[in-house]
């Protein structure tokens, strides 16, 4: 009698327990928890992949690298004008995109009435933001190179292949996800602090200005810096705006001549070598290390700003 | 209009009395407007996208004989412009980019919404955050030099250097971030009672994983895919430096051959360009095949907004 209770409650506990699925539940978690390692190793693997083959250049020639202008022989060849001119596209992007981006976001989260064509605007930018960027490049190449080839262009009549054509397309390029991160940040600032201020009479652009903005801030300026890593690493609505692929003579000039006239990028310099294939194998694999240096650390800029201020309402 | 605020400090409180000063509501339309100016640009440059594309994409099917568009393969410059070698490829890329993307992503998606402490997803999530911000330059390289001789190579020892296969997995490793956190705000949108609901039936986490939170959220889940295969087709870097489309590329069904995707097409076209420009209608292939995939990714992209609208609109 005993033995048959003792017997029941033991089968019902294993049934509770439900050992036999408890296994197959285990096996699926680890199946899970292996997606997120083959994610995690494939990262590795680029990264060690990339500093094995393109350390070698920083151990033999050091800052050379970083400070020469583009040549054709592999070892006197360097990133300088790549990384100037991506600083200098970088600078458009932060004039041009991040005002116009947070107006934007402002107009459509703090004015804006649930209009019909507010609901358009917004699911036009939604679906901007998923364009593929090469089609920027047309849009760049149609508008800004030849339509305004007298702003954009060195003048007399010639296209303008330039800093400040490559510049605006990547400020359009970019524009939609910076409103979009905007908007999120925006829409967690809780209410009450609109109304508050509200009730002691501050018109819209004040709450906007003195209350939501500034609590919104770390999320804005997070999304911002993340949308600039994201514009330094384009490349192919560059290639074809007319960031040079080929040689580019270092030039001297004024900041308009400058502005108006030819450049190139970082990664469009490290497309241009991983095409050039075995000979420049090495050098490639050293300017992604450059560009990926520096888009890792603005993220991680990023991610510690917004771990840091991130708050909870 | 004509009350100032002195006026109202002595008469009776009116409620033209409480707009404030002109100035300060002047300013306040000024402001108005200019947001409302920066939000409509947006609209703006989605008619200029569609005005760029359109006239040089109509001129191109003008002065081409039709019947090029179905030729041996996709060489610009040699007349033949087979559409079906640039669909295929990007097919054939973004079939494989998301047989890589969309288990990964997933899984991970379901592992970070559902299994993960918060201790652990804290140190999880930047994995797939700095994975998301390597440009697809690299990913293109890394495609060329490491996944083509180690995995491509390995597969099929016929493959090339260059092939569709390799570009595709790379385009896949691109898209896991997108696929995984899409998916795993959907899931992570699912309110918490109807877990604890089939918990308090007995049910295991497993369950409540796959038969609760994943069916609750499908909506964003596909939102997900769709939005991943949206992306996997416009992406252009990786493409052009891995699958060997440089120049032209005859047609194939074979992802372990060198192959030709609509934006690698677009790229090839735009290097060469300077020679060609204007003088015959090879550069003009580059509009029309953008009209295409703009019309492609615009509608993928609306079918996705509005899946993700309605796990919203649902919790």
């Amino acid at each position: 009698m005993a033995a048959s209770i003792s017997a029941t409650t033991g089968s019902v506990d294993l049934l509770l327990r439900g050992k036999r699925r408890e296994l197959r539940g285990r096996v699926f978690e680890g199946l899970l928890l292996a997606t997120l390692l083959v994610a995690l190793l494939i990262l590795a693997t680029l990264l060690f992949s990339i500093v094995r083959q393109g350390w070698p250049v920083f151990a033999e020639r050091g800052m050379d690298f970083l400070t020469s202008p583009k040549s054709s022989l592999p070892q006197r060849a360097g990133v300088a004008q790549g990384l100037i001119g991506s600083l200098i596209l970088m600078v458009f992007v932060a004039l041009l995109a991040f005002p116009l981006g947070i107006g934007a976001a402002v107009y459509l989260e703090e004015y804006a009435r649930d209009t019909r064509l507010t609901r358009l605007i917004v699911t036009n930018i939604r679906n901007l933001a998923g364009v593929p960027a090469i089609v920027y490049g047309i849009l760049g190449l149609v508008i800004f190179v030849d339509f305004l080839r007298s702003i954009t262009g060195p003048g007399g009549g010639e296209r303008g292949v330039s800093y400040i054509s490559g510049g605006l397309t990547l400020a359009v390029l970019v524009m939609p996800i910076v409103i979009i991160t905007t908007m999120e940040a925006l829409r967690a600032v809780p209410q009450s602090i609109r109304e508050a201020a509200y009730g002691v009479g501050a018109t819209r652009w004040e709450v906007v200005r003195s209350h939501v903005l500034p609590y919104a801030a770390p999320g804005v300026l997070t999304g911002t810096i993340l949308s600039l890593a994201r514009a330094f690493g384009e490349t192919a609505p560059l290639l074809l705006v007319g960031a040079v692929t080929g040689f580019l003579a270092t030039g001297s000039g004024s900041l308009l001549e400058t502005l108006r006239g030819q450049y190139t990028t970082l990664p469009t310099i490290v497309f241009d070598w991983s095409r050039s294939f075995q000979q420049f194998q090495q050098l490639t694999a050293a300017a992604i290390m450059v560009l990926l240096g520096t888009i890792l650390l603005v993220n991680s800029v990023a991610i510690v700003l917004r771990n840091r201020y991130e708050r909870k309402w | 209009m004509t009350t100032t605020f002195g006026e109202s400090i002595r008469g009776a409180l009116t409620p033209e009395s409480l707009r404030g000063s002109a100035r300060r509501r002047r300013k306040e339309l000024i402001i108005h407007r200019l947001f409302f100016a920066a939000a409509f640009l947006s609209m703006i440059v989605s008619a200029l996208i569609v005005l760029s594309l359109l006239g040089k994409a109509i001129a191109f099917l003008a002065n081409i004989d039709l019947t090029n568009l179905v030729a041996p393969g996709w060489f610009p410059r040699q007349g033949m412009y087979d559409l079906r070698t640039i669909f295929v490829g990007t097919l054939l890329v973004t079939g494989v980019g998301m047989l890589v993307a969309a288990p990964l992503g997933l899984g991970a998606a379901i592992y970070l919404s559902e299994y993960a402490q918060p201790r652990l997803r804290r140190t999880l999530k930047p994995i797939l955050e700095t994975l998301a911000s390597v440009p697809s330059v690299v990913i293109g390289f890394f495609a060329l030099t490491f996944i083509s001789p180690e995995i491509v190579r390995r597969l099929d020892s016929e493959a090339g250097i260059f092939s569709l296969a390799a570009a595709g997995i790379g385009v896949g490793i691109l898209v896991i971030p997108l696929v995984a956190s899409v998916a795993e705000d959907a899931m992570h949108a699912v309110p918490g009672a109807l877990r604890e609901a089939a918990y308090g039936l007995g049910a295991k986490r497993m369950s409540v994983s796959l038969r609760v939170v994943v069916p609750a959220a499908v909506s964003g889940i596909v939102a997900a895919l769709v939005l991943g295969v949206s992306r996997a087709i416009g992406e252009t870097m990786v493409v052009a430096i891995a699958a060997g489309g440089t120049g032209g590329s005859l047609f194939t069904w074979n992802v372990f051959r060198p192959g030709q995707t609509m934006t690698a097409a677009m790229t090839s076209l735009a290097i060469g360009s300077d020679q060609v420009r204007g003088a015959d209608q090879a550069f003009n292939s580059l509009f029309f095949v953008g009209l295409i995939l703009f019309v492609l990714t615009f509608g993928l992209n609306l079918i996705s907004d509005r899946f993700v609208r309605r796990v919203r609109q649902r919790y």
